[in-house]
């Protein structure tokens, strides 16, 4: 004590000039916490709030009662589970090229947390809705959504379903569970609950998913919906994706002097847990427990998902002005995809020759298809919808004075 | 035909439209068990059932961002913010979410919402209980924003409201909840009771957005009024004897240009008169889409009666409030020029 009133400001481990130190970070061991029955409770759910679902150790293998939990999964699903981690992987790379060539305006990769959309997507049913962040390009391709529209969107061209009206990487597929996505952060947490609230009324067997990111469980919405997960009970997963960075903002400043966002999540009355989000194994085992639950009238789960923003925050960001230039290489959860690569090489299911091969593939299907959309027009070859057509669909039919700015802006 | 109160009004075509429409839901702050502060969902709960018509936490972005979930998915929500001076916590719901949902996803997902906001003064409501914001919202694009002014027009634009495939802004003027209000403060309230606009049909019908009521025909000037204004200009018009034409817009997005500009071209002159505070306020589109339109038809400058620039105040309220004087004023003053 001082004896006076002082402010304190949160800091990350480390600045640029720094080494990387994540030493603060306890990170329990894989395999030591028990799968909780679904009629768990808020208060009964501490463990899981501040503890780490973990099912890879350090060596590859599958341990503890959330591998057993999920121990049916036929080994053919976790390969195509890697398969879609690497096309998500080799898509935002190449996108960001795109973006550094010119040909698109603006791209934000995932790197480093494919796992959590391309497992979590696994343990949907169609008619399930997705409500994503800009970040989770991993459910849409672990839902199989064509290739062609999720790059037409980012080209802006005749592929995109949305008409080039909205920024590269906000993509709407409602056949795909995934819900519009919007600038405006938080936003769709809320309107997550409200969906599954429908879902309920209807009895459609369905569920809802709201994501976030670390940053945004700041914005007001957060509130909302985890407030009204608590006071209705409705059939959602809200997710937390703490990436540890919102832009240049280390996760701390978020969070305050609270341990973990599932320990705020479950001060809601929401039942929360908290996984390792580089852990494919543990996406799948949490995923399926959290939406089981879900769809069998237990109730909201929130679930924090640990892992480490690798790339910059966007194709405009320069994370170096503020992190250290090699501390995603330090993270002590690593690289998702390794790891699962790691686990299915050890049980004798994959081996480098064939990830290598598998690599090589994916590449290419992505290369031929980016070649195609490419042909439907780029920022250096713009090839833009109809101008008029941003006069459609802004109400259902369009109102005289919006037919007068189309008459106008034709002139 | 029955007599009814705005209230009874709107409470009527909430009860018509959960009957019609499983998929219409009622929801907001003291909305269920308790009926409303203002009553307009009376005995609703108990009809329909806790899960067409609950209470919500208070929280306004909540409630919005709730609706706009369930009616992507299919639903026809009907909420309420308690008094339209709070629903700022609702903007970004209502302007970047709802507004947006079938244009930025190209008709992919859409967003049939009502949201209900008593709004506007006359009441001692002082600064947060007299609001009139219909302009932050008249600005927004994919909105439609209306307001009733008779029991008759309250049902019938609600039902349409309800039924509109868009999200709508539905502003009530509580100050015409229990009567038609003149101007006079000094008395007793008069009561609906007697009032033409007050016979409401039962059962199932629609007043269509979009579509602007003349109250009074007349061949000197064009009064355009909504909400409490509309008598407000009634009551000037017997003051002063002047022929005027009193437009109830009923709809300000989007606006019933042609009946507008059809009277404007008849008379040559007009008085825009609303609650709300005036710079950019909805009488400015409304004088910039006359001055384009009817520019060679005019006689005289167009004025405006507005509230005054100023937060709501509460002792002052019938200095701040546009009274039948100061629109007497306007209008011998258009007739002049």
């Amino acid at each position: 004590m001082t004896g006076k009133a002082k402010l304190s400001f949160p800091h990350p481990p480390a600045r640029p000039d720094q080494v990387p130190d994540f030493s603060a970070l306890a990170i329990p061991e894989a395999g030591a916490l028990d799968v909780p029955p679904y009629e768990i409770t808020a208060p009964e759910s501490r463990p899981y709030a501040n503890g780490l679902v973990r099912v890879l150790d350090d060596a590859g293998a599958a341990v503890g009662p959330w591998a057993d939990y999920i121990a049916d999964i036929p080994e053919e699903e976790l390969l195509e589970g890697l398969r879609d981690m690497m096309r998500v992987r080799a898509i935002d790379k190449r996108l960001m090229t795109a973006q550094r060539q010119g040909k698109t305006s603006f791209y934000m990769q995932c790197t480093g947390e494919e796992a959590i959309g391309c497992g979590f997507q696994r343990a949907l049913s169609q008619g399930d809705m997705n409500f994503p962040t800009y970040r989770q390009q991993s459910l849409l391709v672990a839902a199989g959504y064509p290739l062609e529209k999720l790059m037409g969107q980012i080209f802006s061209n005749d592929l995109d379903p949305a008409e080039g009206r909205q920024l590269p990487i906000l993509h709407s597929a409602r056949d795909y569970g995934y819900f519009t996505v919007s600038g405006n952060l938080g936003t769709q947490y809320i309107q997550a609950v409200g969906w599954a609230m429908a879902n309920a009324l209807s009895d459609n067997g369905q569920i809802a998913v709201g994501w976030i990111g670390d940053g945004a469980t700041a914005s007001n919405d957060f509130h909302s919906a985890l407030l009204c997960a608590s006071s209705y009970q409705p059939p959602v997963v809200l997710n937390i994706v703490n990436n540890q960075w919102a832009i240049s903002t280390y996760t701390g400043v978020a969070a305050g002097r609270a341990r973990t966002y599932a320990a705020r999540a479950r001060g809601y009355g929401v039942p929360a847990l908290r996984v390792d989000g580089n852990d494919y194994l543990a996406v799948r085992a949490v995923a399926r427990w959290a939406v089981t639950r879900a769809r069998e009238g237990f109730g909201p789960t929130a679930i924090e998902w640990f892992t480490y923003r690798v790339a910059a925050h966007s194709s405009s960001d320069d994370p170096t002005a503020y992190r250290p230039k090699d501390e995603a290489e330090r993270w002590p959860l690593g690289d998702p995809i390794a790891r699962l690569k790691a686990h299915l090489i050890g049980r004798g299911a994959w081996s480098d020759e064939r990830h290598a091969q598998a690599e090589a593939e994916i590449r290419d299907e992505v290369v031929s298809v980016q070649k195609r959309v490419e042909a439907h027009g780029t920022l250096l070859d713009p090839r833009p919808v109809p101008a008029r057509t941003i006069f459609d669909g802004v109400y259902a039919e369009m109102p005289p004075h919006l037919a007068r700015q189309a008459r106008e802006a034709e002139v | 035909m029955a007599q009814m109160t705005m209230i009874e009004a709107l409470r009527d075509a909430m009860d018509v439209m959960l009957a019609r429409d499983p998929k219409v839901v009622i929801f907001g702050e003291d909305v269920g068990y308790f009926g409303g502060v203002f009553r307009c969902t009376a005995g609703l709960q108990k009809k329909y059932g806790e899960e067409r018509v609950f209470d919500t936490p208070i929280n306004e972005s909540a409630i919005v961002g709730m609706a706009i979930g369930m009616a992507a998915q299919g639903m026809r929500p009907c909420v309420e913010m308690q008094f339209a001076d709070y629903v700022y916590p609702g903007y970004d719901q209502i302007t970047q979410e709802a507004s947006r949902l079938r244009h930025r996803s190209a008709g992919d997902f859409t967003c049939p919402l009502t949201i209900r906001l008593p709004a506007g003064g006359g009441i001692f409501g002082g600064q947060t209980h007299s609001q009139s914001p219909e302009a932050l919202f008249t600005h927004v694009a994919g909105l439609k924003v209306v307001m009733p002014s008779t029991p008759y027009d309250a049902k019938g634009l609600l039902i349409a409201a309800i039924e509109d495939p868009d999200p709508v802004m539905f502003f009530e003027p509580k100050r015409l909840y229990n009567g038609p209000f003149y101007g006079d403060h000094s008395g007793k309230s008069q009561g609906w009771a007697g009032h033409p606009e007050a016979e409401v049909p039962e059962g199932y019908y629609t007043v269509p957005l979009g579509r602007a009521a003349i109250r009074r025909p007349g061949s000197q000037v064009t009064v355009l009024a909504y909400g409490t204004m509309v008598y407000i200009a009634e009551a000037a018009v017997a003051e002063t004897g002047i022929d005027a034409e009193i437009i109830d817009l009923r709809t300000l997005l989007p606006l019933d240009l042609e009946t507008v500009t059809a009277s404007l071209r008849k008379t040559g002159r007009c008085v825009v008169v609303h609650e709300a505070t005036r710079t950019s306020g909805f009488g400015a589109e409304l004088i910039a889409e006359l001055q384009e339109h009817c520019f060679w038809h005019l006689k005289s400058p167009m004025q405006r009666v507005t509230g005054w620039d100023t937060p709501y105040p509460h002792a002052a309220e019938w200095a701040y409030f546009p009274s039948p004087a100061r629109v007497a004023r306007a209008l011998r003053k258009s007739l002049e020029e």
